[in-house]
């Protein structure tokens, strides 16, 4: 239920990051829909989302014999990942008939009577025993055990990807102009590119704000300022605790807090919001900008 | 002639007589054609969608002395059960989700002095007055997603509710006791359910929910019985199916997406039903279904009693974001070039705001209300935006606005036809999108992708002129909104400022009138009136504060 933002946590978000990826998940649950998927696969549990998940784990030598089955008879088409072949066999693990199966009642005539399906190729009839069926069924149900939350596949092994396509020389040049007033290579971003060795995660940190040691704005790990100038009475400076429509309050250097009634204008109330340059500056971006400072950042060893 | 005017005598008193022997009081659903008022009948108060209550005992003068009444917290059911008043249900064990906190992220139906409220697997009867329960129904789930319930609905003295493990359970509405369950999906394809059901004259109209790349549909239930009246698919299941041109094989089609998870509007004189579709699966990884892929992220409008589309008007094409169009439409009368419009807005998840035809679906106006929303190229000739291809997930990073959440979502809008002004909270927030499974095929479900959120240029409260799409102005919030409106003729816009503040807002402009800080809301206020007093209630979590005018 991430859907209605509150104040964007910057440490939060980036340390929830880096425990995403020390986890190795490489889908995040997004949108309103999400909140309710396990952490870790629910093999057999049966507190588990769907059926695929909760059923209890099959036999590991049927399974094996199950897998061997499918990569001599099944895998031309449906695919190494069960998720459709270039013989254009469909995606098994969200296969209706898959999903109901319990143990190759569903799968078996399928098999063995072959299918005939508008818009999919003519599926041909396998003459195989029934416990070759059989664990060919509980093949598919182990894989499909494994199935991700919101419906993602099993994680499999993760692609490597680069990030890092960007024109470095590009990118130097968009630095020098819309971001030197600001930063120095060789001052708050010196060796940038040595300290962040996940490039990903270096290009989010400098879209928020957060690569450098601080850059004119002091840096994004810095608090929020408010100065409250009451109609009456000396200004009181501090780090912003919260502001909306009806008070804010600020805490103090010692420690203390003092909260003010707003009423419009009145007191007059100005915020420094470390972050704000950055954030002004994310309509701006063209992801080709984007990719030629993250490339230029990079070589900031 | 004579024979006529007997027939019509037999239809006019007999069959109501013969219906009311059947079954009598309770909420009879002709009773919700006529504007908001004294009650909440149905999910958005009427069918206009408008979230418009005639109520104006609180007015932008007298709303200073709106006063709390009550407060009153639910408790979610167990499988160890609680209480004496609880009545279980259910055909799990209710181990998913045991013990978990309640968030009421529906709306709350308010008939004979009753207040019926819900989460995923329960259902309360309070008492309007103070609050306190009087039944409480828990449903034993199989497992699913447990992510919300948008309310029951309610037909005589009959309530409707779905559960997340996929039944459509009806109740006594005086007692609680179960009357039936019947099965409206399939659980083993990983279908979940959270729709308020919307009754329309004897149809009982119900969505479900999914992630895992299965159809979409819409389905209408005999209320009496809960047997099946028509099942509408959202994407072509056949060969032949309008929209399959819009897919790269019928295959694709069939596991497109498209879920009805949010009701829709209603209008009685074409009657036509009028709802939004979600988003096109695999959501994030477009690459194996090129095309449009109708009916997804579309509205849509369906006769509720065939089943039978009239139109459809694609909100968001070929969408890679996950930004459902399931936001509840808007039934708007309106005069446009000196002729009275009947017309339909919606507010979509991407950012665009769209005013159409109701009785045709003909396109009148297209606009951005998402002030930072940057995923669309040109719009074409018939009003649809083109999204630009360069914003889809990439490996390298896609810099993309809004979010996934989008900048709006359920929260329902508002309308109010005294000021002519449609209302939402909009957000505009960044995320970086990358494009973890590069595969042809595309992914499967929400899979294949991998979201930084980058940070948020504003959310807002939003009044836009759905004659012109034009936006008429926008309060700020430094939180994030949420919860949905409320409109009153009053001259008053309710809203939650995502800062923890309850808001009675002037609908002329935004002022803010009246606010109490009782947390963040989690569902939409509403109002109505008891004892001569006007009362208007949201729910915080597992809370509902009502508030009352003295």
């Amino acid at each position: 239920m991430r859907l209605l933002r509150r104040r964007f946590h910057w440490i939060a978000g980036l340390l929830i990051l880096f425990v995403w990826l020390a986890a190795g998940i490489a889908a995040q649950r997004g949108g309103n829909r999400g909140g309710a998927a396990p952490a870790t696969p629910g093999v057999g549990n049966p507190t588990a989302t769907f059926p695929a998940q909760q059923r209890p784990p099959g036999d590991p030598a049927m399974i094996a014999r199950g897998n061997g089955l499918y990569e001599a008879n099944c895998r031309l088409c449906h695919g190494a990942d069960l998720r459709g072949g270039d013989q254009g066999g469909p995606n098994l693990l969200r296969s209706a008939v898959v999903l109901a199966d319990q143990s190759g009642e569903l799968i078996g005539p399928v098999v063995l009577n072959g299918r005939s399906n508008p818009g999919i190729p003519t599926m041909p009839k396998f003459t195989l025993p029934a416990e070759d069926v059989r664990a060919i069924a509980e093949y598919l149900h182990s894989v499909a055990a494994t199935m991700q939350g919101q419906g993602g596949p099993p994680r499999g092994t993760p692609a490597v990807l680069n990030v890092v396509v960007g024109d470095a020389a590009a990118g130097q040049a968009y630095f020098a102009k819309n971001c030197s007033g600001c930063h120095s290579v060789t001052g708050d971003l010196a060796g940038i590119g040595a300290r962040n060795t996940n490039p990903m995660l270096l290009q989010n940190a400098w879209l928020g704000g957060q690569a450098g040691g601080g850059g004119r704005a002091g840096g994004a790990t810095n608090p929020v300022m408010v100065t409250v100038t009451p109609p009456s009475g000396p200004k009181v400076e501090g780090r912003l605790g919260r502001i909306d429509d009806f008070l804010v309050i600020v805490n103090l250097e010692d420690g203390s807090s003092r909260s003010f009634r707003r009423n419009g204008d009145v007191p007059k109330v100005e915020l420094r919001d470390p972050r704000d340059a950055h954030r002004k500056l994310l309509p701006t971006y063209t992801d080709k900008d984007i990719h030629d400072v993250t490339a230029y950042l990079v070589t900031l060893k | 002639m004579m024979l006529r005017r007997f027939v019509l005598i037999c239809v006019l008193v007999i069959a109501p007589a013969l219906l009311g022997a059947q079954v009598q009081g309770g909420l009879d659903p002709a009773t919700l054609v006529k504007p908001l008022g004294n009650t909440w009948p149905t999910y958005s108060g009427d069918y206009t969608g408008r979230r418009f209550s005639s109520l104006k005992q609180a007015d932008r003068n007298t709303v200073k002395n709106l006063t709390l009444a009550w407060v009153g917290k639910v408790t979610a059911g167990s499988p160890t059960g609680r209480g004496a008043n609880i009545i279980v249900g259910g055909v799990g064990t209710g181990e998913f989700g045991a013990g978990g906190g309640v968030t009421i992220k529906g709306s709350i139906l308010m008939v004979d002095d009753h207040l019926y409220v819900t989460s995923p697997d329960n259902v309360w009867m309070l008492d309007a007055r103070d609050g306190h329960e009087i039944w409480h129904y828990y449903w034993k789930t199989r497992g699913s997603t447990h992510i919300a319930n948008r309310g029951v609905g309610i037909w005589h003295n009959y309530l409707y509710f779905e559960t997340p493990d996929d039944y459509l359970v009806s109740l006594d509405a005086r007692t609680g006791i179960e009357r039936w369950h019947v099965e409206i999906a399939d659980f083993n394809q990983q279908y979940f359910s959270t729709m308020a059901p919307i009754v329309v004259d004897n149809h009982l109209l119900v969505g479900t929910g999914n992630d895992i790349d299965s159809p979409g549909f819409l389905q209408s239930f005999d209320p009496e019985t809960g047997n099946l009246q028509w099942k509408f698919y959202t994407v072509p299941m056949n060969l032949g199916d309008p929209g399959l041109d819009t897919w790269p094989n019928l295959e694709a089609a069939r596991h497109g997406g498209g879920q009805v998870w949010v009701p829709g509007s209603y209008d009685p004189e074409t009657k036509l039903y009028i709802f939004g579709t979600g988003n096109p699966t695999p959501g994030y990884t477009g690459q194996g279904r090129p095309g449009d892929n109708l009916f997804t992220c579309s509205l849509i409008a369906v006769n509720v009693d065939t089943g039978k589309m009239a139109w459809y008007f694609q909100t968001s094409v070929h969408d890679t974001h996950d930004w459902d169009s399931a936001q509840t439409p808007i039934l708007i009368d309106a005069t446009i070039d000196g002729r009275p419009r009947k017309l339909v807005s919606t507010a979509a998840r991407n950012g665009y705001f769209f005013t159409l035809d109701r009785i045709t679906g003909a396109h009148i106006i297209t606009s951005k209300y998402g002030s930072t929303s940057n995923w669309a190229r040109e719009t074409r000739p018939n009003g649809v935006v083109e999204p630009d291809p360069g914003k889809e997930a990439t490996v390298p990073g896609s810099l993309v606005s809004p979010i996934e959440g989008g900048v709006t979502n359920w929260p329902p809008p508002a309308y109010s036809p005294d000021t002519g002004l449609f209302y939402v909270q909009e957000h505009n927030g960044f995320n970086m999108v990358y494009l973890t499974d590069p595969d042809p095929r595309g992914s499967m479900g929400l899979g294949g992708k991998q979201v930084s959120q980058l940070g948020s240029l504003g959310n807002y409260l939003t009044a836009i002129d759905p004659k012109t799409g034009q936006i008429a102005w926008r309060h700020e919030y430094s939180g994030g909104g949420g919860g949905g409106l409320l409109a009153t003729a009053g001259g008053l816009v309710f809203s939650g400022d995502g800062s923890g503040n309850f808001v009675a807002h002037d609908s002329s402009n935004g002022k803010p009138l009246w606010h109490t800080r009782i947390g963040n809301l989690s569902n939409a206020p509403q109002t109505y009136m008891l004892d001569g007093q006007q009362h208007v209630l949201a729910a915080v979590g597992d809370t509902i504060y009502d508030f009352v005018m003295y």
